[in-house]
């Protein structure tokens, strides 16, 4: 089954019992995308997962939208610092002896 | 199966009131949350318990069984005879935290299933729909196996799932195969399944990124004169021109004779073979007596 590449805005709030207006707040900041089409917005296939993250940061954890911000940056540098750690850990097993 | 003591889990009186339960509960998941702690399997072990603790202590219900049977849990078969009467078999949270990936329910613990049942009973929460957990597992290949784009099959949560296998493929690295985690409930998606791939060195290769290095021996006359050696690699075996005068720990680089690049067919690294040359022993008096003479010119 293909993934649909927009998804209404509509339909995700219905799914997930949320309404609308926390889409528009983070879009406001700048924290996900919506696209209009033909009037109704619709938020990116590639965003969902994100999306659903913040819908669990902010409605299950209680954490703001800055707080959410601030936590993607570090989530972020987290990710890639473990992307890092990978790479010399599989650098280090050259020089380990047997 | 011991005894889960879920007003300890959450850090809190037993006397607690729903407020205090849920603040403690809050607080915690704030901090283990799979979701601010990726690829952290203990968070996500931690989170599942502070997760138990909360569904059992939040519901009035629930809460009361456990007062009054949680230490004697050993009695409470009733609850699970009526619970099974209910045919309920919805996952009870809206998080999706990490399962255990080796086939089990993951979601709770033998303690709380043997005293609400399997499911846990009735959804709670904002939302209607929830997503399925997600599972984590290991996949083990050897670097042979890692070296050629393959088919795997293996069982998760009773299910059996192929996976194509591409060349190249890195020690660590994770891919996620989406809905083959757990179901979701009330119409939610299925939770996503993550495989980390573990590969190991395969001595005398070892790999570094999309390149190998290998040693090989030698033997003092072919480093002296040179020569031709053959090599096994990965990819087969291959012959080398030794040069004269070849040096003990000195290393050449065979171009294109490395590990394939991830998903860049006909693509490799390079391959870096450092040459031991070996000292012959057990020289007979005639060796002995043409070394001197070596020596001595």
């Amino acid at each position: 089954m293909e993934t649909p590449e927009m998804i209404p805005v509509a339909e995700f709030c219905a799914i997930h019992q949320i309404e609308g207006g926390f889409i528009d707040s983070l879009q406001s900041v700048g924290l996900i995308e919506v696209t209009m089409v033909e009037d109704h917005p619709f938020i990116p296939a590639v965003q969902l997962l994100r999306l659903e993250q913040l819908v669990r940061m902010h409605f299950d954890l209680d954490i703001n939208l800055e707080g959410m911000d601030a936590i993607l940056h570090l989530l972020d540098r987290v990710q890639n610092m473990q992307a890092e750690i990978r790479l010399l850990k599989n650098r280090l097993r050259l020089y380990e002896t047997e | 199966m011991e005894y889960i003591d879920y007003y300890k889990v959450l850090g809190i009186e037993k006397g607690a009131g729903e407020a205090d339960i849920k603040n403690a509960y809050r607080k915690l998941a704030r901090k283990y949350h799979p979701d601010l702690n990726p690829n952290d399997k203990e968070a996500n072990k931690k989170f599942q318990q502070i997760n138990e603790a909360n569904e059992v202590l939040s519901d009035p219900e629930k809460r009361k069984k456990y007062d009054q049977y949680g230490k004697d849990w050993k009695h409470a078969e009733e609850f699970e005879k009526a619970r099974a009467s209910q045919g309920n078999q919805q996952d009870f949270g809206s998080f999706d935290f990490s399962g255990s990936g080796d086939g089990g329910s993951g979601d709770f613990s033998s303690f709380f299933e043997s005293l609400f049942g399997r499911s846990g009973g009735e959804p709670r929460g904002r939302r209607g729909a929830f997503r399925g957990q997600d599972y984590n597992a290991e996949l083990k290949l050897t670097l042979a196996d890692a070296y050629h784009t393959h088919q795997q099959t293996f069982t998760i949560g009773g299910k059996s799932i192929r996976i194509t296998v591409q060349a190249g493929v890195e020690n660590g690295q994770v891919i996620k195969l989406k809905g083959h985690g757990a179901p979701g409930a009330n119409g939610g998606p299925n939770g996503d399944l993550y495989i980390t791939f573990v590969i190991e060195d395969q001595p005398p290769l070892k790999r570094e990124g999309n390149d190998l290095y290998t040693t090989t021996e030698l033997d003092l006359y072919t480093a002296v004169l040179g020569g031709e050696i053959t090599l096994d690699t990965l990819g087969g075996k291959i012959k080398l021109k030794v040069k004269p005068e070849t040096q003990n720990g000195s290393k050449i680089r065979l171009k294109g004779k490395g590990f394939p690049v991830y998903k860049k067919e006909g693509e490799f690294g390079d391959l870096f073979v450092t040459y031991t040359v070996k000292i012959p022993t057990n020289l007979t008096d005639k060796q002995r007596a043409l070394f001197q003479e070596l020596a001595a010119s």
